[in-house]
């Protein structure tokens, strides 16, 4: 797939016409969206607590210098060291000599979309320095050379057997005869490669979920334990943060965390949540020697006090992702760059320029899924028409695009995806119709729901019937 | 200038001018404060309830729970989890004072190794800072008390955790935390622990253990 950003359309042929990834991509969405709703019904206060994460981000960006500065200040009284990073090389630039001034060569990883981001792996490997990714989905994808295509399942887009082949393929060390048919054997094949990698490890590198002001701690949440084997084990710990993770206090966090895992897995909380303040102590007899905090920007300035503004409360669920019916048709490689999905339609042109992304605002059923499910109460479609007035003010539209069609033309003339979508779409409203058959909203319908129910789609769409039927 | 000066000169610029003195007020009061937001009722109860819903919280992820009423029950509860498993009878702790102190030779020919974790220990013994109700949680913060490791390497993670230390939720866990630590100041490391390491990312297939412990077992102490 051309990563380029701007070769969207073409990427959406081919993903439709990839049989593999059609039948790694037919279940996801659906099972997300099961378990998110089961552990949302589990929760009466689940809503309340949504509005209460909106607004404790909302507060934290209109105090931004503020909150960053009382973070660092922690952070050093704690004993670690804040770095900061306008544009990706200086974030590279930074990681690259911290390892090098404690004469690094292997560099373990946990999951980090901020790496992604900033090509980080490249520059190390190019700089002989070498990079592990230890989260299971990513160790799958570094072996591949890909991107992720999903931000909280990287290597959803791939089948059991796919993930077999590389196995075999890269660990040549092992019994050629050896039987990987179940995915358990595959796992453990992992955890036994990438445990050497953690006990040799110089460095661990390690994202950020959220950056606590009142304590100066980094949190990672986590199911595999990877990212705490990987910041444990090493002298030198790096985590690799941008400016928008901050949350105020340890009682905030504990909110938005409360939100994330149920938006995210459908979980409660995830296995693994580690809130890591500054390096070893007197007395302790493990954690890193060292421990370094890369603060990146990459253009996330741009957006404040914009109508973009609202991307900034976003944590990286993938909720939009799994209820998106766009998404889940073409998969995550086809939006080009590294977020993908309805919020990758929405941060990419931010951060790479919409002149780079000329199709991704389009990309979108405008069904209106991704608001509703959103955990910080994103208005993604809204910013999407937002992104779609600033390509016709600067021309970036074909024409056809500009002379008034549908909000959804895009999709609406390319049948093979339209089809896809809408078959989707159709299983999605059904999903949160509870089998009840009837929707009491649906967004951007509510002029039309407010005085009756919308029958749920019972599953075909239009298209799909009319082919049985012809049979 | 340097990256960081460029980055809040920037950022100031986008918020509101002439403000700058009140909102950093506003935010050192709310840190000062750190009051709660809404806290869900799931966890809220006496004893017994806690411990109900943190059993059935942890054993819904695979985690295994057990309750005693004597905490110099726990060797030999140690030791019959090890036969249960097929586990050498070797654990390793830290330095805890309520592990060290522990009738160790009651859980018969167990040997109780001190230290970090190393990479041939399959099981260890730690003592939980605190538990959490709520979403059947552990709370372990590090030190040469209850090494950090100990949580990660072995294959089966065994958890003290005393009644009197299960919490409803995470805030009250917090309380706890600023009263034993100081305003502001924390652990090197909290782990916030949910049962046993487990990963989706093969055809969203739930496989445990991905790369940390393939048993968690909480033994919680009543009366304690
Ligand atoms: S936009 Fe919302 S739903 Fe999408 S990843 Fe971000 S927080 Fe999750």
């Amino acid at each position: 797939m051309d990563m380029s950003g701007a070769a969207f359309p073409d990427n959406v042929s081919r993903a439709l016409a990839d049989g593999k990834l059609q039948y790694a991509m037919t279940e996801t969405g659906p099972r997300f969206i099961q378990k998110r709703a089961k552990a949302r019904e589990a929760l009466p206060e689940f809503d309340q607590l949504r509005d209460q994460a909106r607004d404790i981000k909302d507060h934290v960006l209109a105090n931004l210098d503020v909150y960053l500065e009382r973070y660092e200040a922690r952070v050093r009284a704690s004993g670690g060291q804040v770095h900061w990073a306008e544009t990706p090389d200086q974030a590279r630039a930074a990681i690259l000599g911290i390892c090098r001034k404690v004469k690094a060569r292997l560099v373990t990883k946990g999951k980090s979309m901020i790496s992604e981001e900033i090509d980080l792996n490249q520059h190390l490997a190019e700089n002989g320095v070498t990079p592990v990714e230890t989260d299971l989905g990513e160790y799958i994808i570094q072996l591949r050379n890909e991107r992720p295509s999903h931000i909280i399942a990287p290597a959803v887009h791939l089948t059991r057997d796919q993930v077999e082949a590389d196995f075999r393929k890269a660990h040549t060390h092992l019994d050629p005869n050896r039987d990987l048919t179940e995915i358990p054997s595959l796992v453990e094949e992992a955890r036994a490669v990438l445990r050497q990698k953690y006990l040799a490890a110089d460095v661990g590198v390690t994202g950020a979920n959220f950056l606590i002001a009142e304590t100066g701690t980094s949190i990672i949440v986590t199911n595999e334990g990877n990212g705490d084997l990987t910041q444990n084990l090493p002298r030198v710990h790096i985590v690799l943060a941008s400016i928008e993770k901050i949350v105020p206090t340890l009682e905030d966090a504990s909110t938005i965390l409360r939100v994330l895992a149920r938006s995210a897995t459908g979980q409660d909380f995830s296995n693994y949540t580690t809130l890591s303040t500054g390096p070893r102590r007197a007395g302790d007899l493990d954690g890193p020697d060292e421990y370094h905090v890369v603060i990146l920007d990459n253009g996330r300035v741009n957006v404040l006090g914009t109508e973009f503004q609202d991307m900034l409360r976003c944590i990286r669920c993938g909720a939009c992702l799994n209820h998106c019916p766009v998404y889940n048709a073409i998969g995550g490689h086809a939006y080009g760059w590294v977020y993908p999905g309805p919020i990758g339609a929405v941060v990419t042109p931010a951060l790479i320029g919409i002149e780079n992304a000329p199709h991704l605002p389009n990309a979108s059923t405008f069904c209106g899924r991704c608001e509703e499910v959103c955990p910080m109460r994103i208005p993604i479609p809204r910013m999407l028409r937002h992104w779609r007035e600033k390509e016709f003010e600067r021309h970036l539209q074909p024409a056809a695009m500009r002379w008034g069609l549908g909000l959804w033309a895009w999709v609406a003339r390319r049948p093979a995806l339209y089809r896809r979508a809408t078959a989707l779409a159709a299983r999605i409203l059904a999903n949160q119709g509870h089998g009840a058959g009837r929707l009491a909203s649906v967004p951007f319908a509510s002029g039309w729901t407010q005085n009756r129910d919308l029958p749920a789609p019972q599953g075909k769409t239009f298209h799909q019937l009319w082919k049985e039927r012809r049979r | 200038m340097s990256a960081r000066e460029t980055m809040f000169t920037r950022i100031r610029a986008r918020l509101p001018a002439g403000t700058a003195a009140q909102r950093a007020a506003a935010v050192d009061e709310r840190l000062a404060r750190h009051a709660r937001n809404l806290v869900p009722a799931r966890g809220a109860g006496d004893e017994a309830h806690r411990i109900g819903v943190f059993t059935a919280m942890m054993e819904a992820v695979g985690g295994t729970v057990e309750t005693l009423d004597d905490v110099n029950d726990v060797p030999h509860a140690v030791a019959a989890y090890l036969r249960r498993g097929n586990l050498p009878a070797h654990v390793r702790r830290g330095v805890d004072p309520l592990l060290a102190r522990l009738p160790w030779h009651r859980g018969g020919a167990i040997e109780v190794a001190e230290g970090r974790a190393e990479e041939s220990d399959r099981a260890s013994v730690t003592r939980a800072f605190a538990g959490v109700a709520e979403s059947g949680t552990i709370i372990q913060i590090s030190g040469p008390e209850n090494p950090t490791t100990l949580n990660f390497l072995p294959e089966a993670h065994i958890v003290l955790l005393e009644a009197s230390q299960l919490f409803g939720s995470y805030e009250e866990v917090w309380t706890k935390l600023r009263a034993a630590m100081g305003e502001g100041n924390m652990p090197r490391t909290v782990n916030m622990i949910s049962g046993p390491s487990r990963t989706a990312d093969i055809e969203q297939t739930i496989v445990r253990p991905a790369h940390g412990p393939k048993n968690m077992h909480v033994i919680i102490v009543r009366g304690s």
